[in-house]
C-alpha cells in the first residue's frame, strides 16, 4: 500500500513539482500516493497544514519562518526540507507609469529603473499621491524583493510608496482599475495583466537577487519527525520530477497538464512560457528570453540552504521594525532542514553541497563548491546592488542596510 | 455584536445571515462585493468576522487584521486556538472567523456554531443540486444514446436500453459513461 500524503497549494506555476511529481508518477515510484488540495489564499493553505487538513504544503518562504516565530497567530514551529524553486516573480507597472521609468521593448535595468522611479514616486508623493504597490502576502519573498529593490534604490518604503496585499487572481484587475501602480506577483498573473493591456512587466525579480529563495515545501516539525521516511521519499520524487521539469523536451506536455481545471484552471500558453522563461513584456509584442527566470533543479536549487532562511528572517526584521533577536534567527534558521535533504538523497547520484549555508550573493561569476557527492557550479548569485549577505554576522549586515 | 459576513456567493451569504437573525444581540452585515473590502470592513467595525475559506481576499483580511490602526480594537484569529474541535469544524465546513480580542467566548461560541451548521448546509445543498442536476444529465444522454442505436440498428428503445446496459455490465462500468462514450463518438462520427 502506497502511503498517502496530501498537499496544498495555490494555483501558480512554482507548485508545479508535487502536482507532477504525481502526474508522471515520480512519488508512486517512491511508494507515495499524493492528494493535492487546491486553495485560493495562503491563509487557507496555512490553516489546512496547521490543523491537519494537509501534510505538506507549497508555501511562500517568509511564511514558513513567521509561523514558527508565531508572527500574527500563536506560534506553529514548520520544516523545510526542499526548496521548490527560486525566483519566477516579476514586477508589472500600469502602462503609463511603465512608459516613465523603463524604455520599452526589453527587462529594463534594476539600477536604471530603480533611479528613476525613486525619482517619480517621490514626486508623486510630494503632490500627495503615494504611488501603490501590490503584493501577494506580507510573508512573501515578493513582498521582500520589492522592497529590497526600492530601499536600495533610495526610496522609503511604507513612506515614500505604499505596499498592499492583493490576491494574485485580482491582480491585472487592480492594476487595470488604478487601484495599484504596480505589482509583484507570480505567474501567470503578470502575463494576465500584460495581456489584458492592464501592465507592462518592467523586471524580473530574477534580476533584484538573481538566485533568490521562492516557494518551500513546508510541514509541522512533529509531522517530519513522525513520518520522516516518507518525506524523504517525497524529496527524492520531487528532485526526480524537477530534473525531469527543466528539459525542455517536456514543457509543453508540462505545461498542459498544469493548466487542467484541477490545478492552475489557465491558460497552457502563459504557463508554458513561464516555464521556458520567456517573457510577454507587452501586449502585442513578441516574448522576451530571459534566462533563469524560474529556477526548479540546477545548482542544487532545491537545496534548503540555511542561509536563505537567515536572510529571509533578517527582512523580516528589517520590515517589521521588531528589532534583531538571536534567539528568532536561531529559530528562523532552523526552519530549513537540509540534514533531511541530504539523508534522502545520499548515496543517489544527486549532487550534495559539502556545506549547509553559504554567503548570499558573493557569486558573480560560475564557481565549483565543495561536496558530499557528485559536482556542482554556481552561476552569479548577486544581489543587484553589489551587497552580499554573510550568514555569520545577521546583525552587521541589517546595520548596513540602507 | 455587529457581525460581517464577507462571502462572494451571495446565496451562502444570505444562508448565514438567514441563520444568525435568530440571535437577538447580533446585527449582521454582508459584504459580497470584493471591491473596497477593506473600506467597507472598516466602516462596519465588526466585532466577528466571517469568511469562507476559498475566497482569495483571506490574505488581504488577515494583513489588513494585522497591520491596521484603523480598528481600534485588534482582531485575533478564530475564537480560541486551543479549542481544536472548534477549529477542525470550522475548517472542516469551509469558513474562517475573525474576533475581536476580549469579546466573551460564550457570546461568540454559538454564533460561530451555528455559522459551521449553515455553512455544511449550504454545502449538502449544492452537491444535493449538482446531484440531481447530474442525474438529468445522464437521463439526457442515456436517451440521446439509445436514440442513436434505435436509428442505426433499427432497434427498439427496449432493445437499445439493453444493449447499453450489456456493454456497461461488460466493461464493468455504468451505463451513463457508456451512454456518454456512445454519443461522443457518434458526434466525433459525424453524427448530430
Amino acid at each position: 500500500m502506497a502511503a498517502e500524503l496530501t498537499i496544498g497549494f495555490l494555483p501558480l506555476v512554482d507548485a508545479c513539482l508535487p502536482i507532477l511529481a504525481r502526474e508522471h508518477g515520480f512519488a508512486e515510484a517512491e511508494g507515495l500516493s499524493l492528494r493535492l488540495v487546491r486553495d485560493m489564499s495562503w491563509a487557507t493553505v496555512l490553516d489546512r497544514l496547521l490543523y491537519g487538513h494537509s501534510d505538506a504544503a507549497h508555501l511562500v518562504a517568509p511564511l514558513a519562518i513567521a509561523t514558527t516565530l508565531g508572527r500574527g497567530r500563536p506560534a506553529q514551529p514548520l520544516s523545510v526540507p526542499f526548496i521548490l524553486g527560486l525566483n519566477g516573480n516579476a514586477i508589472t507597472l500600469t502602462r503609463d507609469l511603465a512608459d516613465k521609468v523603463c524604455p520599452p521593448g526589453r527587462l529594463g535595468d534594476p539600477r536604471v529603473v530603480g533611479t528613476t522611479f525613486a525619482a517619480y514616486a517621490k514626486r508623486s508623493a510630494a503632490t500627495g499621491k503615494r504611488l501603490r504597490f501590490g503584493v501577494v502576502h506580507r510573508y512573501s519573498s515578493h513582498n521582500y524583493m520589492l522592497r529590497y529593490w526600492l530601499a536600495a534604490s533610495g526610496l522609503r518604503p511604507d513612506h515614500d510608496v505604499e505596499i498592499v496585499t492583493i490576491a494574485p487572481p485580482y491582480c491585472a484587475d487592480a492594476l487595470e482599475a488604478n487601484e495599484v501602480d504596480g505589482i509583484c506577483v507570480g505567474e501567470p498573473w503578470n502575463s494576465v495583466a500584460v495581456e489584458r493591456g492592464a501592465g507592462r512587466i518592467v523586471l524580473a525579480t530574477a534580476q533584484i537577487w538573481r538566485r533568490g529563495v521562492e516557494k518551500v515545501l513546508a510541514l509541522r516539525e512533529p509531522v517530519l519527525a513522525d513520518r520522516r521516511e516518507e518525506i524523504e521519499a517525497l524529496v527524492r520524487a520531487l528532485v526526480a520530477t524537477a530534473r525531469q521539469f527543466v528539459d525542455p523536451a517536456n514543457w509543453e506536455a508540462n505545461a498542459a497538464i498544469l493548466a487542467r481545471p484541477e490545478y492552475l484552471d489557465g491558460s497552457a500558453e502563459l504557463i508554458r512560457r513561464a516555464i521556458s522563461d520567456q517573457l510577454l513584456l507587452t501586449q502585442g509584442s513578441a516574448t522576451v528570453h530571459f534566462p533563469d527566470f524560474m529556477f526548479q533543479y540546477r545548482e542544487a536549487a532545491n537545496f534548503p540552504w540555511v542561509s536563505q532562511a537567515q536572510w529571509l528572517y533578517t527582512q523580516m526584521v528589517r520590515w517589521e521594525g521588531s528589532g534583531y533577536s538571536a534567539a528568532d534567527a536561531a529559530k528562523a534558521a532552523g526552519v530549513f532542514r537540509p540534514d533531511v535533504y541530504r539523508s534522502a538523497l545520499i548515496g543517489t547520484d544527486e549532487p550534495l553541497p559539502s556545506a549547509s549555508s553559504k554567503v548570499e550573493g558573493s557569486l558573480s561569476q560560475i564557481t565549483a563548491v565543495g561536496t558530499q557527492q557528485g559536482t556542482i557550479t554556481l552561476e552569479s548569485n548577486s544581489f543587484f546592488d553589489g551587497r552580499s549577505f554573510d550568514p555569520h554576522d545577521l546583525a552587521g549586515y541589517l546595520a548596513a542596510l540602507p | 455584536m455587529r457581525v460581517a459576513v464577507v462571502d462572494e456567493s451571495a446565496s451562502r451569504a444570505a444562508v448565514i445571515r438567514e441563520g444568525l437573525q435568530a440571535f437577538d444581540d447580533c446585527e449582521i452585515f454582508v459584504v459580497t462585493e470584493r471591491h473596497g473590502l477593506i473600506a467597507r470592513i472598516g466602516e462596519i467595525a465588526p466585532d466577528i468576522v466571517l469568511i469562507d475559506l476559498g475566497n482569495p481576499s483571506r490574505d488581504v483580511l488577515e494583513e489588513y487584521f494585522a497591520v491596521s490602526r484603523a480598528l481600534a480594537r485588534p482582531i485575533a484569529m478564530f475564537v480560541d486556538e486551543s479549542d481544536a474541535d472548534a477549529v477542525t469544524a470550522s475548517i472542516d465546513a469551509g469558513v474562517s472567523s475573525y474576533v475581536v480580542d476580549g469579546l466573551a467566548p460564550h457570546r461568540i461560541r454559538p454564533i460561530l456554531d451555528l455559522a459551521v451548521k449553515r455553512f455544511n448546509a449550504f454545502a449538502q445543498l449544492h452537491s444535493d443540486l449538482a446531484e440531481a442536476q447530474g442525474k438529468v444529465a445522464e437521463r439526457e444522454s442515456i436517451d440521446r444514446a439509445k436514440r442513436i442505436l434505435m436509428d442505426s440498428r433499427g432497434l427498439t428503445e427496449p432493445q437499445a436500453y439493453a444493449e447499453l446496459r450489456k456493454a456497461a455490465m461488460d466493461k464493468g462500468c455504468r451505463i451513463a459513461q457508456i451512454a456518454a462514450a456512445l454519443v461522443t463518438a457518434h458526434s466525433l462520427m459525424g453524427g448530430t
